[in-house]
Protein backbone atom coordinates (compact mmCIF):
# COMPACT_ATOMS: atom_id res chain seq x y z
CA UNK A 1 0.00 0.00 0.00
CA UNK A 2 2.87 2.77 1.05
CA UNK A 3 4.62 2.17 -1.85
CA UNK A 4 1.78 2.56 -4.21
CA UNK A 5 0.56 5.54 -2.92
CA UNK A 6 4.15 7.19 -2.81
CA UNK A 7 3.92 5.91 -6.93
CA UNK A 8 0.87 7.87 -7.37
CA UNK A 9 2.43 10.79 -5.41
CA UNK A 10 5.22 10.72 -7.90
CA UNK A 11 3.24 10.85 -11.06
CA UNK A 12 0.85 13.36 -9.47
CA UNK A 13 4.52 15.70 -9.17
CA UNK A 14 5.15 14.29 -12.85
CA UNK A 15 3.69 16.76 -16.07
CA UNK A 16 0.37 15.59 -17.61
CA UNK A 17 2.64 14.49 -20.67
CA UNK A 18 4.72 12.27 -18.43
CA UNK A 19 1.70 10.53 -16.69
CA UNK A 20 0.60 9.65 -20.19
CA UNK A 21 4.07 8.25 -21.03
CA UNK A 22 4.14 5.94 -18.24
CA UNK A 23 0.54 4.69 -17.92
CA UNK A 24 1.77 2.12 -15.66
CA UNK A 25 3.03 4.83 -13.16
CA UNK A 26 1.12 3.92 -9.78
CA UNK A 27 -0.51 0.15 -11.02
CA UNK A 28 -0.33 -2.74 -8.38
CA UNK A 29 1.31 -5.95 -10.41
CA UNK A 30 0.79 -7.48 -7.22
CA UNK A 31 -2.65 -8.33 -8.14
CA UNK A 32 -1.87 -8.96 -11.80
CA UNK A 33 0.72 -11.73 -10.52
CA UNK A 34 -2.20 -13.02 -8.14
CA UNK A 35 -4.28 -13.26 -10.64
CA UNK A 36 -1.76 -14.75 -12.91
CA UNK A 37 -1.08 -17.81 -10.77
CA UNK A 38 -4.46 -17.82 -9.47
CA UNK A 39 -5.28 -19.27 -13.33
CA UNK A 40 -2.38 -21.21 -13.32
CA UNK A 41 -3.23 -23.49 -10.23
CA UNK A 42 -7.13 -23.73 -11.41
CA UNK A 43 -5.68 -25.48 -15.04
CA UNK A 44 -2.91 -27.29 -12.88
CA UNK A 45 -5.69 -28.62 -10.51
CA UNK A 46 -7.73 -29.80 -13.85
CA UNK A 47 -5.17 -31.04 -15.81
CA UNK A 48 -4.08 -34.00 -12.33
CA UNK A 49 -7.72 -34.45 -12.00
CA UNK A 50 -8.10 -35.50 -15.61
CA UNK A 51 -6.87 -39.23 -15.55
CA UNK A 52 -8.58 -39.88 -12.21
CA UNK A 53 -11.79 -38.46 -13.10
CA UNK A 54 -11.17 -40.95 -16.27
CA UNK A 55 -12.34 -38.07 -18.40
CA UNK A 56 -10.42 -40.10 -21.29
CA UNK A 57 -13.59 -41.82 -21.74
CA UNK A 58 -15.75 -38.82 -23.21
CA UNK A 59 -15.33 -40.74 -26.42
CA UNK A 60 -18.07 -43.62 -25.40
CA UNK A 61 -20.79 -40.92 -25.07
CA UNK A 62 -20.46 -41.00 -28.83
CA UNK A 63 -18.96 -43.82 -29.93
CA UNK A 64 -21.90 -46.43 -27.69
CA UNK A 65 -24.30 -44.08 -27.84
CA UNK A 66 -26.55 -46.51 -29.31
CA UNK A 67 -26.88 -47.93 -26.02
CA UNK A 68 -27.83 -45.44 -24.10
CA UNK A 69 -31.01 -44.78 -26.86
CA UNK A 70 -31.59 -48.78 -26.15
CA UNK A 71 -32.15 -48.44 -22.79
CA UNK A 72 -33.76 -45.00 -22.36
CA UNK A 73 -36.44 -46.28 -25.06
CA UNK A 74 -37.47 -48.38 -22.29
CA UNK A 75 -38.90 -45.21 -20.30
CA UNK A 76 -40.63 -43.91 -23.31
CA UNK A 77 -44.04 -45.86 -22.38
CA UNK A 78 -44.74 -45.05 -18.84
CA UNK A 79 -46.98 -47.49 -16.70
CA UNK A 80 -49.36 -45.78 -14.75
CA UNK A 81 -51.92 -48.75 -13.93
CA UNK A 82 -50.85 -48.67 -10.13
CA UNK A 83 -50.50 -44.76 -9.83
CA UNK A 84 -52.59 -44.82 -6.48
CA UNK A 85 -49.82 -47.00 -5.18
CA UNK A 86 -47.14 -44.26 -6.52
CA UNK A 87 -49.08 -41.39 -5.09
CA UNK A 88 -49.32 -43.04 -1.98
CA UNK A 89 -45.82 -44.02 -1.63
CA UNK A 90 -44.89 -40.33 -3.04
CA UNK A 91 -46.35 -38.57 -0.12
CA UNK A 92 -44.25 -40.85 2.15
CA UNK A 93 -41.77 -39.30 0.79
CA UNK A 94 -43.13 -36.03 1.21
CA UNK A 95 -44.18 -36.50 4.58
CA UNK A 96 -40.57 -37.44 5.45
CA UNK A 97 -39.28 -34.59 4.00
CA UNK A 98 -42.19 -32.51 5.75
CA UNK A 99 -40.79 -33.87 9.71
CA UNK A 100 -37.21 -34.09 8.41
CA UNK A 101 -37.09 -30.31 7.74
CA UNK A 102 -39.15 -28.77 10.63
CA UNK A 103 -37.36 -30.95 13.35
CA UNK A 104 -34.09 -29.59 11.86
CA UNK A 105 -36.24 -25.81 11.85
CA UNK A 106 -36.53 -26.21 15.53
CA UNK A 107 -32.88 -26.44 16.01
CA UNK A 108 -31.30 -24.83 13.37
CA UNK A 109 -32.77 -21.10 15.11
CA UNK A 110 -30.97 -21.45 18.46
CA UNK A 111 -27.81 -22.91 16.51
CA UNK A 112 -28.53 -19.95 13.94
CA UNK A 113 -27.88 -17.61 16.32
CA UNK A 114 -25.03 -19.08 18.20
CA UNK A 115 -23.09 -19.95 15.13
CA UNK A 116 -23.03 -16.40 14.00
CA UNK A 117 -20.30 -14.09 15.21
CA UNK A 118 -21.74 -10.89 15.96
CA UNK A 119 -24.00 -12.79 18.70
CA UNK A 120 -21.85 -15.08 20.95
CA UNK A 121 -18.25 -14.94 22.01
CA UNK A 122 -15.70 -17.45 19.86
CA UNK A 123 -15.70 -20.13 22.90
CA UNK A 124 -19.25 -20.78 22.06
CA UNK A 125 -18.95 -19.89 18.13
CA UNK A 126 -16.30 -22.10 17.22
CA UNK A 127 -17.90 -25.59 19.29
CA UNK A 128 -21.27 -24.73 17.71
CA UNK A 129 -19.94 -24.40 14.16
CA UNK A 130 -17.76 -27.61 14.26
CA UNK A 131 -20.58 -29.74 15.68
CA UNK A 132 -22.90 -28.24 12.41
CA UNK A 133 -19.88 -28.83 10.04
CA UNK A 134 -20.18 -32.35 11.37
CA UNK A 135 -23.67 -32.30 10.64
CA UNK A 136 -23.22 -31.06 7.05
CA UNK A 137 -20.06 -33.57 6.20
CA UNK A 138 -21.51 -36.25 6.03
CA UNK A 139 -24.64 -37.13 3.34
CA UNK A 140 -27.67 -37.60 4.55
CA UNK A 141 -27.48 -41.31 3.05
CA UNK A 142 -24.81 -42.06 5.15
CA UNK A 143 -26.68 -40.95 7.93
CA UNK A 144 -29.82 -43.05 6.74
CA UNK A 145 -27.24 -46.19 6.77
CA UNK A 146 -26.39 -45.12 10.36
CA UNK A 147 -29.90 -44.86 11.61
CA UNK A 148 -31.20 -48.27 10.02
CA UNK A 149 -29.29 -49.60 12.34
CA UNK A 150 -30.52 -47.77 14.59
CA UNK A 151 -34.20 -47.81 14.44
CA UNK A 152 -34.73 -50.20 11.46
CA UNK A 153 -35.91 -49.70 7.97
CA UNK A 154 -38.19 -47.46 7.17
CA UNK A 155 -39.71 -43.89 6.17
CA UNK A 156 -38.43 -42.87 10.43
CA UNK A 157 -34.35 -43.63 9.72
CA UNK A 158 -34.93 -41.38 6.23
CA UNK A 159 -36.71 -38.40 9.18
CA UNK A 160 -33.80 -38.38 11.41
CA UNK A 161 -31.24 -38.51 8.33
CA UNK A 162 -32.61 -35.37 6.56
CA UNK A 163 -33.14 -33.73 10.15
CA UNK A 164 -29.69 -33.98 10.85
CA UNK A 165 -27.55 -33.23 7.84
CA UNK A 166 -30.17 -30.92 7.38
CA UNK A 167 -29.62 -28.75 10.61
CA UNK A 168 -25.94 -28.44 9.26
CA UNK A 169 -26.98 -26.59 6.36
CA UNK A 170 -29.57 -24.33 7.58
CA UNK A 171 -27.81 -23.43 10.91
CA UNK A 172 -25.18 -22.25 8.65
CA UNK A 173 -27.33 -20.68 6.32
CA UNK A 174 -28.97 -18.47 9.75
CA UNK A 175 -25.99 -17.52 10.47
CA UNK A 176 -25.11 -16.43 7.63
CA UNK A 177 -28.19 -13.95 7.46
CA UNK A 178 -27.94 -13.00 11.41
CA UNK A 179 -23.95 -12.08 10.50
CA UNK A 180 -25.57 -9.77 7.55
CA UNK A 181 -28.37 -7.66 9.86
CA UNK A 182 -27.84 -4.18 10.95
CA UNK A 183 -26.29 -3.95 14.12
CA UNK A 184 -28.24 -0.49 15.00
CA UNK A 185 -31.62 -1.44 15.89
CA UNK A 186 -30.32 -4.78 18.13
CA UNK A 187 -28.57 -1.67 19.66
CA UNK A 188 -31.53 0.05 20.40
CA UNK A 189 -32.91 -2.85 22.04
CA UNK A 190 -30.01 -3.12 24.68
CA UNK A 191 -30.17 0.76 24.96
CA UNK A 192 -33.91 -0.36 26.72
CA UNK A 193 -32.20 -2.45 29.13
CA UNK A 194 -33.35 -5.49 27.53
CA UNK A 195 -31.89 -9.21 28.15
CA UNK A 196 -29.54 -10.64 25.23
CA UNK A 197 -32.53 -13.09 25.09
CA UNK A 198 -34.85 -10.25 24.14
CA UNK A 199 -32.27 -8.52 21.91
CA UNK A 200 -32.33 -11.53 19.82
CA UNK A 201 -36.50 -11.77 19.17
CA UNK A 202 -37.30 -7.70 18.87
CA UNK A 203 -33.83 -6.88 16.94
CA UNK A 204 -32.86 -9.79 14.89
CA UNK A 205 -35.43 -12.06 14.44
CA UNK A 206 -37.62 -9.46 12.71
CA UNK A 207 -34.37 -9.13 10.78
CA UNK A 208 -33.47 -12.22 9.22
CA UNK A 209 -37.27 -13.73 9.10
CA UNK A 210 -37.65 -13.19 5.25
CA UNK A 211 -34.43 -14.69 5.06
CA UNK A 212 -35.37 -17.47 7.32
CA UNK A 213 -38.25 -18.21 5.48
CA UNK A 214 -37.07 -18.47 2.68
CA UNK A 215 -33.88 -21.42 3.06
CA UNK A 216 -35.99 -22.82 4.91
CA UNK A 217 -38.66 -23.43 1.77
CA UNK A 218 -35.68 -23.70 -0.01
CA UNK A 219 -34.14 -26.77 1.96
CA UNK A 220 -37.76 -28.44 1.73
CA UNK A 221 -37.41 -28.51 -1.36
CA UNK A 222 -34.15 -29.98 -1.46
CA UNK A 223 -35.43 -32.26 0.87
CA UNK A 224 -38.28 -33.71 -0.81
CA UNK A 225 -35.81 -34.33 -3.65
CA UNK A 226 -33.12 -36.17 -0.69
CA UNK A 227 -36.13 -37.94 0.67
CA UNK A 228 -36.23 -39.87 -2.55
CA UNK A 229 -33.30 -40.78 -2.83
CA UNK A 230 -32.96 -42.37 0.81
CA UNK A 231 -35.90 -44.66 -0.38
CA UNK A 232 -33.40 -46.01 -2.28
CA UNK A 233 -30.96 -47.22 0.98
CA UNK A 234 -34.01 -48.80 2.75
CA UNK A 235 -35.71 -45.34 4.43
CA UNK A 236 -39.34 -46.38 2.55
CA UNK A 237 -41.83 -43.58 0.38
CA UNK A 238 -41.23 -43.24 -3.76
CA UNK A 239 -37.47 -44.15 -3.88
CA UNK A 240 -37.87 -47.57 -2.29
CA UNK A 241 -40.29 -48.41 -5.28
CA UNK A 242 -38.46 -46.90 -7.78
CA UNK A 243 -35.18 -48.34 -7.41
CA UNK A 244 -36.73 -51.99 -6.99
CA UNK A 245 -38.66 -51.65 -10.46
CA UNK A 246 -35.64 -50.24 -12.12
CA UNK A 247 -33.76 -53.33 -10.15
CA UNK A 248 -36.33 -55.77 -11.72
CA UNK A 249 -36.30 -54.06 -15.32
CA UNK A 250 -39.80 -52.84 -14.92
CA UNK A 251 -39.22 -49.74 -17.00
CA UNK A 252 -42.37 -48.38 -17.62
CA UNK A 253 -43.50 -48.67 -14.50
CA UNK A 254 -39.96 -47.29 -13.44
CA UNK A 255 -41.17 -44.16 -16.03
CA UNK A 256 -44.18 -43.46 -14.59
CA UNK A 257 -42.75 -43.32 -11.13
CA UNK A 258 -40.52 -40.75 -12.26
CA UNK A 259 -43.33 -38.76 -13.86
CA UNK A 260 -44.61 -38.59 -10.26
CA UNK A 261 -41.44 -37.38 -8.77
CA UNK A 262 -40.65 -34.30 -11.22
CA UNK A 263 -44.11 -33.36 -11.02
CA UNK A 264 -44.18 -33.62 -7.28
CA UNK A 265 -40.65 -31.76 -7.22
CA UNK A 266 -42.36 -29.31 -9.58
CA UNK A 267 -44.95 -28.52 -7.47
CA UNK A 268 -43.19 -28.12 -4.23
CA UNK A 269 -41.39 -25.26 -6.17
CA UNK A 270 -43.98 -23.68 -7.56
CA UNK A 271 -45.76 -23.96 -3.74
CA UNK A 272 -42.93 -22.31 -2.12
CA UNK A 273 -42.43 -19.71 -4.23
CA UNK A 274 -46.22 -18.97 -3.68
CA UNK A 275 -45.45 -18.90 -0.07
CA UNK A 276 -42.18 -16.96 -0.40
CA UNK A 277 -43.95 -13.75 -1.76
CA UNK A 278 -46.12 -13.65 1.36
CA UNK A 279 -42.81 -12.73 3.90
CA UNK A 280 -41.02 -9.69 2.56
CA UNK B 1 -26.77 13.05 43.28
CA UNK B 2 -25.47 13.96 40.31
CA UNK B 3 -27.35 12.12 36.90
CA UNK B 4 -24.12 11.63 35.26
CA UNK B 5 -20.85 11.42 36.44
CA UNK B 6 -17.64 10.48 34.63
CA UNK B 7 -14.27 10.33 35.53
CA UNK B 8 -11.17 10.26 33.72
CA UNK B 9 -12.77 8.28 31.02
CA UNK B 10 -10.46 7.08 28.88
CA UNK B 11 -10.82 5.01 25.49
CA UNK B 12 -8.79 4.01 23.00
CA UNK B 13 -9.48 2.41 19.51
CA UNK B 14 -6.08 0.44 18.18
CA UNK B 15 -4.03 3.75 17.74
CA UNK B 16 -6.67 6.01 17.60
CA UNK B 17 -6.94 7.93 21.48
CA UNK B 18 -11.00 8.33 21.10
CA UNK B 19 -11.19 9.89 24.48
CA UNK B 20 -8.37 11.61 26.55
CA UNK B 21 -9.79 11.57 29.97
CA UNK B 22 -13.55 12.59 30.41
CA UNK B 23 -14.51 14.20 33.45
CA UNK B 24 -18.38 15.12 33.29
CA UNK B 25 -20.93 15.86 36.11
CA UNK B 26 -24.54 16.22 35.25
CA UNK B 27 -27.53 17.51 37.59
CA UNK B 28 -30.75 15.99 37.80
CA UNK B 29 -33.15 18.04 35.20
CA UNK B 30 -30.56 19.74 33.18
CA UNK B 31 -30.14 19.75 29.42
CA UNK B 32 -26.74 20.25 28.32
CA UNK B 33 -25.68 20.15 24.66
CA UNK B 34 -22.40 18.37 23.66
CA UNK B 35 -20.48 19.86 20.49
CA UNK B 36 -17.54 18.88 18.40
CA UNK B 37 -16.48 18.23 15.41
CA UNK B 38 -16.70 14.79 13.37
CA UNK B 39 -14.14 12.55 15.61
CA UNK B 40 -14.16 14.32 18.56
CA UNK B 41 -15.60 11.38 20.46
CA UNK B 42 -18.83 12.77 20.88
CA UNK B 43 -20.75 9.86 20.08
CA UNK B 44 -17.98 7.40 21.75
CA UNK B 45 -18.61 9.41 25.14
CA UNK B 46 -22.18 9.13 24.37
CA UNK B 47 -22.05 5.26 24.09
CA UNK B 48 -19.97 4.97 27.31
CA UNK B 49 -22.90 6.64 29.16
CA UNK B 50 -25.72 4.59 27.69
CA UNK B 51 -23.75 1.80 28.71
CA UNK B 52 -22.93 0.36 24.98
CA UNK B 53 -19.42 0.42 25.24
CA UNK B 54 -16.50 -0.20 27.80
CA UNK B 55 -14.00 2.59 28.84
CA UNK B 56 -9.84 1.78 29.60
CA UNK B 57 -8.66 0.83 32.98
CA UNK B 58 -9.11 4.25 35.54
CA UNK B 59 -12.51 5.49 33.64
CA UNK B 60 -15.48 5.55 35.98
CA UNK B 61 -19.25 6.26 34.83
CA UNK B 62 -21.74 6.83 37.78
CA UNK B 63 -25.44 6.50 36.68
CA UNK B 64 -28.44 8.08 39.13
CA UNK B 65 -24.97 7.62 42.01
CA UNK B 66 -24.80 3.94 40.98
CA UNK B 67 -21.61 2.51 39.37
CA UNK B 68 -22.33 1.82 35.89
CA UNK B 69 -18.69 0.88 34.87
CA UNK B 70 -15.00 1.03 36.38
CA UNK B 71 -11.84 0.10 35.07
CA UNK B 72 -13.50 -1.14 31.71
CA UNK B 73 -16.40 -3.79 33.78
CA UNK B 74 -19.74 -3.37 33.63
CA UNK B 75 -21.23 -2.98 37.26
CA UNK B 76 -23.18 -5.62 38.85
CA UNK B 77 -27.24 -3.48 37.51
CA UNK B 78 -26.03 -2.96 34.50
CA UNK B 79 -29.07 -3.83 32.53
CA UNK B 80 -31.00 -1.88 35.60
CA UNK B 81 -29.01 1.49 34.64
CA UNK B 82 -29.79 0.97 30.82
CA UNK B 83 -33.64 1.10 31.48
CA UNK B 84 -33.08 4.18 33.13
CA UNK B 85 -30.77 5.98 30.64
CA UNK B 86 -32.66 6.11 27.57
CA UNK B 87 -30.75 6.88 24.00
CA UNK B 88 -31.94 8.10 20.81
CA UNK B 89 -29.58 7.56 17.97
CA UNK B 90 -28.91 9.61 14.89
CA UNK B 91 -29.99 6.62 12.65
CA UNK B 92 -32.59 6.21 14.85
CA UNK B 93 -32.26 2.18 15.57
CA UNK B 94 -35.68 1.38 14.89
CA UNK B 95 -36.51 -1.97 14.61
CA UNK B 96 -37.90 -1.41 10.18
CA UNK B 97 -39.62 -4.63 9.93
CA UNK B 98 -41.48 -4.11 13.39
CA UNK B 99 -44.65 -1.89 13.56
CA UNK B 100 -43.95 1.52 15.45
CA UNK B 101 -46.04 0.21 18.31
CA UNK B 102 -43.88 -2.75 18.93
CA UNK B 103 -40.63 -0.30 18.77
CA UNK B 104 -42.17 1.67 21.09
CA UNK B 105 -43.71 -1.29 23.36
CA UNK B 106 -39.73 -2.65 23.58
CA UNK B 107 -38.94 0.42 25.91
CA UNK B 108 -40.34 -1.58 28.72
CA UNK B 109 -38.48 -4.46 27.81
CA UNK B 110 -36.17 -3.23 30.51
CA UNK B 111 -39.16 -2.86 33.02
CA UNK B 112 -41.28 -6.03 32.72
CA UNK B 113 -40.64 -9.67 33.83
CA UNK B 114 -37.56 -10.99 31.60
CA UNK B 115 -40.76 -13.64 30.27
CA UNK B 116 -43.33 -11.55 29.48
CA UNK B 117 -40.81 -8.99 27.47
CA UNK B 118 -39.18 -12.19 25.53
CA UNK B 119 -42.59 -13.07 24.30
CA UNK B 120 -43.72 -9.82 23.90
CA UNK B 121 -46.96 -10.01 25.91
CA UNK B 122 -47.90 -6.84 26.61
CA UNK B 123 -51.55 -6.06 27.75
CA UNK B 124 -54.07 -3.37 26.73
CA UNK B 125 -53.06 -1.04 29.41
CA UNK B 126 -49.27 -1.04 28.49
CA UNK B 127 -50.56 -0.47 24.79
CA UNK B 128 -52.51 2.15 25.18
CA UNK B 129 -49.67 3.60 26.91
CA UNK B 130 -47.63 3.43 23.98
CA UNK B 131 -50.00 5.06 21.65
CA UNK B 132 -50.11 8.10 24.41
CA UNK B 133 -46.57 8.20 24.05
CA UNK B 134 -46.96 7.93 19.88
CA UNK B 135 -49.24 11.39 20.94
CA UNK B 136 -46.65 13.07 23.14
CA UNK B 137 -44.32 13.02 20.54
CA UNK B 138 -47.27 13.70 17.72
CA UNK B 139 -47.13 10.74 15.45
CA UNK B 140 -50.41 8.74 17.42
CA UNK B 141 -51.92 7.85 13.93
CA UNK B 142 -48.84 5.45 12.65
CA UNK B 143 -49.07 3.05 15.66
CA UNK B 144 -49.80 -0.03 13.36
CA UNK B 145 -47.27 1.23 10.25
CA UNK B 146 -44.02 -0.74 9.97
CA UNK B 147 -41.63 1.99 10.95
CA UNK B 148 -39.59 1.60 7.70
CA UNK B 149 -42.63 3.40 6.51
CA UNK B 150 -42.26 6.38 8.67
CA UNK B 151 -40.05 9.23 7.53
CA UNK B 152 -36.97 10.26 9.30
CA UNK B 153 -38.53 13.05 11.17
CA UNK B 154 -41.18 11.02 12.43
CA UNK B 155 -38.50 7.52 12.97
CA UNK B 156 -36.62 10.05 15.09
CA UNK B 157 -39.86 10.53 16.97
CA UNK B 158 -41.19 7.26 17.31
CA UNK B 159 -37.54 6.65 18.89
CA UNK B 160 -38.05 9.02 21.60
CA UNK B 161 -41.31 7.65 22.15
CA UNK B 162 -39.64 4.32 23.13
CA UNK B 163 -37.71 6.55 25.32
CA UNK B 164 -40.31 8.02 27.22
CA UNK B 165 -42.04 4.22 27.31
CA UNK B 166 -38.82 3.20 29.04
CA UNK B 167 -39.34 5.77 31.73
CA UNK B 168 -36.34 6.72 31.96
CA UNK B 169 -34.47 9.14 34.21
CA UNK B 170 -31.67 10.25 31.54
CA UNK B 171 -32.19 11.03 27.92
CA UNK B 172 -28.71 10.26 25.92
CA UNK B 173 -29.81 11.84 22.56
CA UNK B 174 -26.61 11.08 19.85
CA UNK B 175 -26.54 13.30 16.48
CA UNK B 176 -30.64 13.69 17.26
CA UNK B 177 -30.60 16.09 14.25
CA UNK B 178 -28.07 15.14 11.98
CA UNK B 179 -30.03 12.90 9.63
CA UNK B 180 -33.23 15.16 9.19
CA UNK B 181 -34.29 18.11 7.56
CA UNK B 182 -34.54 21.76 9.21
CA UNK B 183 -38.06 21.69 9.88
CA UNK B 184 -37.83 18.06 11.50
CA UNK B 185 -34.97 18.58 13.40
CA UNK B 186 -36.80 21.63 15.24
CA UNK B 187 -39.40 19.55 16.09
CA UNK B 188 -37.44 16.53 17.59
CA UNK B 189 -35.28 19.20 19.49
CA UNK B 190 -38.33 20.99 20.21
CA UNK B 191 -39.78 17.61 22.05
CA UNK B 192 -36.58 17.03 23.92
CA UNK B 193 -36.84 20.24 25.34
CA UNK B 194 -39.91 19.85 26.68
CA UNK B 195 -39.59 16.72 27.90
CA UNK B 196 -36.76 17.97 29.59
CA UNK B 197 -38.89 20.59 31.04
CA UNK B 198 -42.06 18.96 31.86
CA UNK B 199 -40.97 15.47 32.69
CA UNK B 200 -37.62 17.15 34.30
CA UNK B 201 -35.66 14.22 32.35
CA UNK B 202 -31.86 14.58 32.40
CA UNK B 203 -31.05 15.30 28.59
CA UNK B 204 -28.12 15.46 27.20
CA UNK B 205 -27.61 15.80 23.28
CA UNK B 206 -24.69 15.42 21.22
CA UNK B 207 -24.90 18.58 18.11
CA UNK B 208 -23.06 19.03 15.14
CA UNK B 209 -24.51 22.67 14.78
CA UNK B 210 -23.74 24.97 17.71
CA UNK B 211 -27.08 27.49 16.91
CA UNK B 212 -29.12 24.31 18.01
CA UNK B 213 -27.25 24.17 21.30
CA UNK B 214 -27.52 28.38 21.96
CA UNK B 215 -30.81 28.05 21.46
CA UNK B 216 -31.78 24.92 23.43
CA UNK B 217 -29.49 23.83 26.27
CA UNK B 218 -28.20 26.67 28.84
CA UNK B 219 -25.13 24.67 29.17
CA UNK B 220 -22.48 23.34 26.63
CA UNK B 221 -19.65 20.75 26.78
CA UNK B 222 -17.61 21.07 23.82
CA UNK B 223 -14.85 18.27 23.06
CA UNK B 224 -11.79 18.40 20.94
CA UNK B 225 -9.89 15.16 20.60
CA UNK B 226 -11.36 13.52 23.32
CA UNK B 227 -10.95 15.97 25.72
CA UNK B 228 -13.23 18.73 26.94
CA UNK B 229 -11.74 21.56 26.20
CA UNK B 230 -15.14 24.19 27.55
CA UNK B 231 -17.98 23.63 29.85
CA UNK B 232 -19.90 26.15 30.47
CA UNK B 233 -23.08 29.04 29.43
CA UNK B 234 -24.03 28.27 25.82
CA UNK B 235 -24.08 32.16 25.81
CA UNK B 236 -20.76 32.46 26.44
CA UNK B 237 -19.60 30.47 23.54
CA UNK B 238 -19.46 33.05 20.34
CA UNK B 239 -18.24 32.60 17.16
CA UNK B 240 -15.04 33.73 17.77
CA UNK B 241 -14.36 31.38 20.49
CA UNK B 242 -15.02 28.37 18.72
CA UNK B 243 -12.95 29.88 15.74
CA UNK B 244 -10.46 29.91 18.82
CA UNK B 245 -11.22 26.20 19.74
CA UNK B 246 -11.58 24.57 17.05
CA UNK B 247 -9.56 26.31 14.16
CA UNK B 248 -10.88 25.42 10.69
CA UNK B 249 -12.85 22.59 11.69
CA UNK B 250 -15.49 25.46 13.89
CA UNK B 251 -16.76 26.21 10.13
CA UNK B 252 -18.60 23.04 9.97
CA UNK B 253 -19.64 23.99 13.43
CA UNK B 254 -20.77 27.68 13.08
CA UNK B 255 -21.62 27.46 9.28
CA UNK B 256 -25.48 25.93 9.56
CA UNK B 257 -28.04 28.97 8.79
CA UNK B 258 -29.01 31.05 11.53
CA UNK B 259 -32.08 29.30 12.91
CA UNK B 260 -35.32 30.63 12.56
CA UNK B 261 -36.88 29.23 15.60
CA UNK B 262 -40.47 28.48 16.44
CA UNK B 263 -42.29 30.16 19.45
CA UNK B 264 -44.17 28.21 22.28
CA UNK B 265 -41.64 24.83 22.67
CA UNK B 266 -38.23 26.42 22.39
CA UNK B 267 -37.56 27.97 25.29
CA UNK B 268 -37.54 31.86 25.88
CA UNK B 269 -34.60 33.37 24.55
CA UNK B 270 -31.98 35.21 27.54
CA UNK B 271 -31.82 38.29 27.50
CA UNK B 272 -28.56 38.72 28.18
CA UNK B 273 -27.36 37.89 24.75
CA UNK B 274 -24.00 38.87 23.77
CA UNK B 275 -23.89 40.99 20.80
CA UNK B 276 -23.08 39.06 18.19
CA UNK B 277 -25.79 37.09 18.61
CA UNK B 278 -28.30 39.69 18.26
CA UNK B 279 -29.19 39.32 14.58
CA UNK B 280 -30.10 35.26 15.76
CA UNK B 281 -32.63 36.60 18.62
CA UNK B 282 -34.12 38.33 16.50
CA UNK B 283 -35.97 35.66 14.70
CA UNK B 284 -36.84 33.94 18.63
CA UNK B 285 -40.06 35.51 19.13
CA UNK B 286 -40.65 36.78 23.31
Amino acid sequence: MGTTSETVASASAATPADRAANVNAGRDWSRSLWNGAILVGLIAALAISWGSAEMGRWTFLFTDSANMAEYASGFLRPDFSDWRFYLEEMIVTVEIAVWGTFLSLILSVPFGILCAHNMVPWWVLHPCRRLMDFFRAIHEVVWAVLFVVAVGLGPFAGVMALFIHNTGIMAKLFSEAVEAIDPRPVEGIRSTGATRMQEVVFGVVPQVMPLWVSYTLYRFETNVRTATILGVIGAGGIGQVLFESIRGFYYPQSSAILVIVVATVVLTDLLSQQLRRFVT
Amino acid sequence: MSAIAVEKLTKRFGKKQALAGIDLVMREGEMVALIGASGSGKSTLMRHIAGLERGDAGSTVRILGHIQQKDGRFGPNMRDLRGRTGVIFQQFNLVARLPVITNVLCGLLGRVSPWRGTFGLFNRAEKRAAIEALGRVGIPEVAWQRASTLSGGQQQRAAIARTLMQRSQILLADEPIASLDPASARRVMDVLADINRTEKITVLVSLHQVEYARVYCDRTIALRDGRVVYDGPSDALSDDFLTELYGAASEELVLPQRLPVKSGAAKAPRPSAPGARQGQDALVPA
